[in-house]
């Protein structure tokens, strides 16, 4: 489903802010799968999300998702592919704009945008029948400025948003980091449901080391641009935090330094 | 000081209020839907002018003309949306590179600094001469007043279609527009090619209404757009919810601006000045909204990605 081949990229080249993100970075995904994603911070988790998404061209590589090259097109013309949330919930609704108006634009993506209206009848009955799924009272709130809901009601919405018209590839970036644990949870908890439900190709970039345990068929971590750590099938399923910790120090060489992966 | 004389003045100021209203509408589309201070209008006022008077004065009819000045100002809304979004220059600075080229161009359209236009020898929609004494039809306050709610109508649609909504997002929100597949930088430009269009419209009927296109006529049009916005959403905010009745309370936001003008004027204020104080009073109000978010800090309604939009 998704194929990423060789893939460098190196940001603010030739200056003393020199950085290898992604370093001659391979990763292929199965029809299905719901990878895991881990690493310290700078290992290069965001960027390859945003390499996948196209917020810039790579340097070298090469990128597939279905078969088909993307590796040149801008980042608008891959958003048929792709379902993205992202980790600050300001990101990915648009404020001024009501929550039936929102998931309007997210039911047009990757159609051409015409002068039809842009939410018709049918699909305010639509909307409401999948707010419900949230079970945050949205359904009766279609027309209320997305900018009044909480963080964790706008990262429900995105979701919602992402799914709506099935993706061949979610894109998850730390989606829950900004939310308190309850919330977190929940959010993690449609998450799973939805991704269940429609069999969705699915990367989740989590800084919580249970979580990236509990949820989806493989964990990858990575460390200064590279996969050091692919795990699936019975082996993920029988890992614990301590054995990705103990498996980490042999892959890097070093200490996994983030209290908040450890703890959190 | 006598009131008949500013009773007798606020025709006048109302027309051009609702003339340069038109202009603010097009500065909300910019400054308000795609959060972009877009300062071609400043030359592009007199570009709508310009072609309006020299084709009225090579025999064209005054609908042709003013469409021509519609789509001359929608060209130069092109150029700008194309030095911010394929040049990567930032909008501001579009605005003023096109604003001055503009003098040039504007120059060249009329030939001179300054034409202007007998409304006795041609038919113009909109005059001075067309406020009192006048069949109600004629009159240029109800002309340009059905023009705008005729335009505010088309906008309301248009902004209210599929497009119209990604044009809505790019503004708000442009990381959020790329994910749902909407290309920003041609949304951008189409929002500036519109908000230009109704700009060179402004001028076309403001160089009608005054007897002359002048190079100067377009100088600090931002200023004035922005605190008719200001104006217009400061008085009418509480009252109109809906997005039509924002764009016709910015055209009345344009009125009370001409109206106080007038009054400070027939109080004795130098002319002089005035600029001056338009643009104190416009950065004060620019100011309030900073102020209140850090002096009297509520739970405000955030925007998403702005900074990368």
């Amino acid at each position: 489903m998704l194929e990423i081949k060789n893939v460098t990229k190196v940001f603010n080249p030739g200056t003393v802010n020199e950085k290898l993100a992604l370093d001659n970075f391979s990763l292929t995904l199965e029809d299905g799968d719901f990878v895991t994603v881990i690493g310290g911070n700078g290992a290069g988790k965001s960027t390859m999300m945003n390499a996948i998404a196209g917020v810039w061209l790579v340097d070298s590589g090469q990128i597939l998702i279905d078969g088909e090259d993307v590796t040149k097109l801008s980042e608008h013309k891959r958003a048929k592919f792709l379902g993205r949330v992202f980790q600050d919930p300001m990101t990915g609704t648009a404020a001024t704009m009501g929550i039936e108006e929102n998931l309007a634009l997210a039911k047009r993506r990757g159609h051409r945008r015409t002068l039809r209206q842009g939410i018709s009848r049918k699909e305010r009955e639509e909307y409401r029948e999948l707010l419900k799924i949230l079970g945050l009272g949205l359904e009766d709130r279609l027309t209320s400025k997305v900018g009044l809901l909480s963080g964790g009601q706008r990262q429900a919405l995105t979701l919602l948003m992402a799914t709506m018209r099935k993706p061949k590839l979610l894109l998850l970036d730390e989606h829950t980091a900004a939310l308190d644990p309850k919330t977190a949870q929940k959010v993690l908890e449609t998450t799973e449901y939805i991704v269940n439900r429609d069999k969705l190709t699915t990367l989740m970039i989590t800084h919580n080391m249970k979580d990236a345990i509990a949820h989806g068929n493989r964990l990858i971590m990575l460390n200064e641009g590279k996969v050091i750590l692919d795990i699936r099938g019975e082996e993920k399923k029988k890992l614990t935090v301590e054995e990705l910790l103990h498996k980490f120090g042999e892959a890097s060489g070093e200490e996994f330094a983030n209290d908040k992966a450890i703890l959190g | 000081m006598n009131i008949l004389n500013l009773l007798n003045a606020m025709p006048g100021a109302v027309a051009q209020g609702l003339i340069w209203g038109i202009m603010a509408i097009g500065i909300y589309i910019t400054y308000r839907i795609l959060d972009i201070a877009d300062l071609t209008v400043d030359g592009s006022l007199c570009t709508g002018g310009a072609v309006c008077i020299m084709m009225m004065l090579s025999g064209h009819n005054v609908f042709v003309s003013m469409l021509a000045a519609t789509l001359a100002g929608m060209a130069t809304g092109l150029v700008t949306g194309v030095f911010h979004t394929f040049m990567g220059i930032p909008a501001i600075l579009s605005g003023i590179l096109t604003q001055l080229a503009l003098y040039s161009i504007n120059l060249k359209i009329m030939g001179k600094s300054n034409q202007a236009i007998n409304v006795d020898k041609y038919d113009l929609l909109v005059s001075l001469r067309y406020i009192k004494n006048v069949v109600f039809y004629k009159n240029s306050i109800l002309v340009v007043a059905v023009a705008i709610v005729l335009l505010v109508l088309v906008l309301y649609w248009f902004f209210g279609t599929e497009y119209g909504c990604g044009l809505r997002a790019t503004g708000c929100n442009g990381n959020m527009a790329r994910a749902q597949g909407i290309n920003t930088d041609f949304a951008k430009v189409v929002g500036l090619m519109i908000s230009n269009g109704l700009v060179g419209l402004s001028g076309a009927m403001l160089s009608q209404y005054q007897g002359f296109a002048d190079i100067n006529m377009g100088r600090g049009a931002i200023v004035i757009g922005l605190a008719a916005v200001i104006i217009g959403e400061a008085v009418f905010d509480r009252v109109f919810h809906n997005f039509g009745f924002k764009l016709i309370g910015v055209a009345f936001g344009s009125v009370l601006y001409y109206v106080v003008i007038q009054t400070v004027i027939w109080m004795g204020f130098d002319p002089d000045l005035l600029k001056l104080l338009s643009a104190l009073v416009v950065a004060v109000f620019l100011a309030i909204p900073y102020w209140k978010q850090k002096y009297f800090r509520k739970p405000a309604v955030k925007k998403g990605g702005k900074d990368d939009a």
